[in-house]
């Protein structure tokens, strides 16, 4: 593959604060065009990773590479390629939705129309409202408008939905998918796993500042999280099997049992691969309670002195 | 959210404008176009504001009006002793109310507007867009001086209508005038923007940047006479931008027999002007050093 195949190279990225390691050496890569979602718990260092690759941030080691350019030593027309939605959004926003993308859209040489975007995030009856007067989910969608009306080749967005109601983050849906059907390359970090799974053609799970899996989202996890559940309940005793076979175990049951009660064949959820993908990163460390802990604690920086306390 | 049309020229395999034609469309006149579509931006949105409009922009006016109605009764400012002569207390007040309108517009407005939008992720998000720094200076420096300009028309306004101050009419007093606030209004902003560094969060940044500038408005001669203070306290107001900006401005509204009491009984312009132009290029410098889209790895 030939780098102007790939947006988004990263190797072996790491970032200590301190002597916290927020990231221990992460590689991936994004092709152009790819939707890619990065997943994982609160505090497991998708932020950071963003925030390195928006150029936010420093890197303290490692390769990386955005649109061929190193974010560290981005410029303007760099930063003109690129769409950024930030996880949290505070201002004032004395200004109306109009005046607020009019003037964003300035900033690019080949920008969006403005009311285009309005429509895209189905704004148009707030075109005329002050930012301020919006509700939370309203403000983010402004926050996404704000992202793609620099027509970006590549757009971050992280945890862009949170807030929206179902209706809305279906719209917000449909919006990534017309971006995609351009071309724009998309960086997604979000808790819903439906998401992800709708949107995005290939996830990594991180986990304790470490890329636990990465592949299409069907295909995350282990084969073994995958095997489906056979549940039943016999002589009053909630029963269950994995089984690759699951109709055979079912058969099996009907010619034991007759009529199995409460039976039930179960796949495994996204929901139930990664939650399982996430909890095995930390297997084999004792203080499970510490570390759970420290996962909680992992925006603070201290959190890291901590965990060395606890676990020497 | 419906779908966004396909108009798009730019599709990921075709050579990007930004990376191509960069150097000639990320040129000084991007950085002029973006930097005046800035300032209405800014001026716009500092209109908006209540509390800014109260504590930067009508807080002179206010403050003339009180002490000039609060003072009447004490007769004219440098009256003989038998009571003729003399200017009247507005007129007295008028170049220190001008002086703290530059010092606010600039110092506090800008000190509180950068320190809040770095606190609640403005600048942040900024940082993250195309926009040069310096378009951003130019959209602040021209909100500064737009509506310090404004304010400066008003009291001028409600000390001629309302006081029947008598203003000037020397060209070489008018041509005074306009250094001295050009240097002065350029001066506060650079410090104001090199001052919104300081709080550490939006929230504390009226704390923080309020106190010093009304420290300074009483030690400067803006709410008492300058000649009135005692020496220690007029050479450590020397050390600050203020003093020199209302002594400036006094040399312009008074008349020539005031110069008197002024420290050496003379204006002093060349002192003006140094002294403000050291303070400009310390907080052009300052701004070149410290400013930052945002605390990097904070």
């Amino acid at each position: 593959m030939t780098t102007s195949e790939i947006a988004v190279s990263v190797e072996n990225l790491t970032k200590s604060y301190g002597t916290f390691a927020a990231l221990k050496g992460i590689t991936f890569d994004i092709k152009r065009g790819e939707t890619f979602a990065l997943l994982g718990p609160n505090g497991a260092g998708k932020s950071t990773t963003i925030e390195i690759l928006e150029g936010y941030r420093d890197r303290t080691n490692g390769e990386v590479r955005v649109l061929g350019t190193d974010p560290q030593h981005g410029g303007l027309p760099w930063k003109a390629k690129l769409g950024i939605v930030l996880q949290s959004s505070g201002e004032s926003g004395n200004v109306t939705v109009r005046e607020q993308l009019t003037q964003f859209a300035g900033m690019y040489p080949n920008p969006r129309s403005v009311d285009e975007v309005i429509a895209s995030i189905g704004l148009e009856e707030k075109a005329g409202t002050r930012i301020k007067n919006l509700s939370g989910g309203q403000r983010r969608r402004v926050d996404v408008g704000l992202g793609v009306i620099g027509r970006p080749e590549l757009l971050f967005l992280d945890e862009p939905t949170t807030g929206f109601d179902p209706e809305a983050r279906r719209q917000f849906w449909e919006l990534i998918r017309s971006l995609k059907r351009e071309g724009t390359t998309i960086l997604l970090t979000t808790h819903y796993l439906d998401e992800a799974a709708q949107l995005s053609d290939r996830a990594a799970v991180v986990a304790g500042g470490v890329l636990v899996d990465i592949g299409p989202v069907g295909s995350l996890g282990s084969a073994e999280a995958r095997i489906p559940i056979v549940r039943w309940r016999e002589s009053g005793i909630v029963r269950e099997q994995r089984a690759a076979e699951p109709g055979a175990v079912v058969a099996e049951l009907v010619a034991r049992l007759g009529e199995p009660e409460g039976l039930e064949v179960v796949r495994p959820s996204l929901e139930d691969i990664y939650l399982d993908l996430v909890s095995t990163q930390f297997a084999g460390t004792e203080n499970t309670e510490a570390e759970a802990r420290v996962l909680a604690n992992q925006t603070d920086p201290t959190a890291g002195t901590m965990r060395e306390s606890e676990l020497a | 959210m419906s779908t966004v049309t396909q108009t798009s020229p730019s599709s990921p395999s075709s050579p990007s404008s930004a990376g191509g034609a960069g150097a000639a469309a990320f040129g000084v006149g991007r950085t002029v176009r973006l930097g005046l579509s800035r300032i209405g931006y800014e001026t716009k949105i500092y209109f908006r504001q209540t509390d800014t409009l109260f504590f930067t922009f009508l807080f002179p006016v206010i403050m003339l009006t009180i002490f000039s109605v609060a003072f009447q009764g004490m007769g004219n400012v440098g009256a003989n002793p038998d009571g003729t002569g003399g200017i009247s207390q507005a007129a007295a007040y008028l170049p220190g109310m001008i002086a703290a309108g530059i010092l606010l517009s600039g110092v506090q407005n800008l000190g509180v507007d950068i320190a809040t939008e770095r606190g609640d992720g403005t600048l942040k998000r900024l940082g993250g867009t195309p926009l040069p720094v310096l378009s951003y200076f130019f959209g602040k420096i021209g909100q500064v001086f737009a509506t310090s300009v404004l304010q400066i028309a008003l009291l001028l306004l409600v000390a001629v209508v309302a006081f029947g101050v008598q203003l000037p009419t020397d060209p070489a007093k008018w041509m005074t005038f306009v250094w001295v606030y050009l240097l002065g209004i350029a001066t506060s902003a650079i410090l104001g923007i090199a001052i919104s560094r300081l709080p550490r969060s939006g929230k504390s940044a009226t704390a923080v940047i309020i106190p010093p500038v009304l420290i300074l408005q009483f030690i400067s001669g803006v709410y008492l006479q300058f000649a009135l203070l005692p020496d220690w306290l007029q050479t450590v107001a020397s050390i600050f931008p203020l003093k020199w900006i209302a002594q400036g401005l006094r040399s312009v509204f008074l008349p020539e027999s005031f110069a008197s009491v002024e420290p050496g009984g003379a204006w002093n312009l060349g002192a003006v002007a140094v002294a403000l132009l050291i303070w400009l290029v310390a907080g052009l410098i300052v701004c070149r050093v410290t400013f930052r889209w945002i605390r990097k790895d904070s």
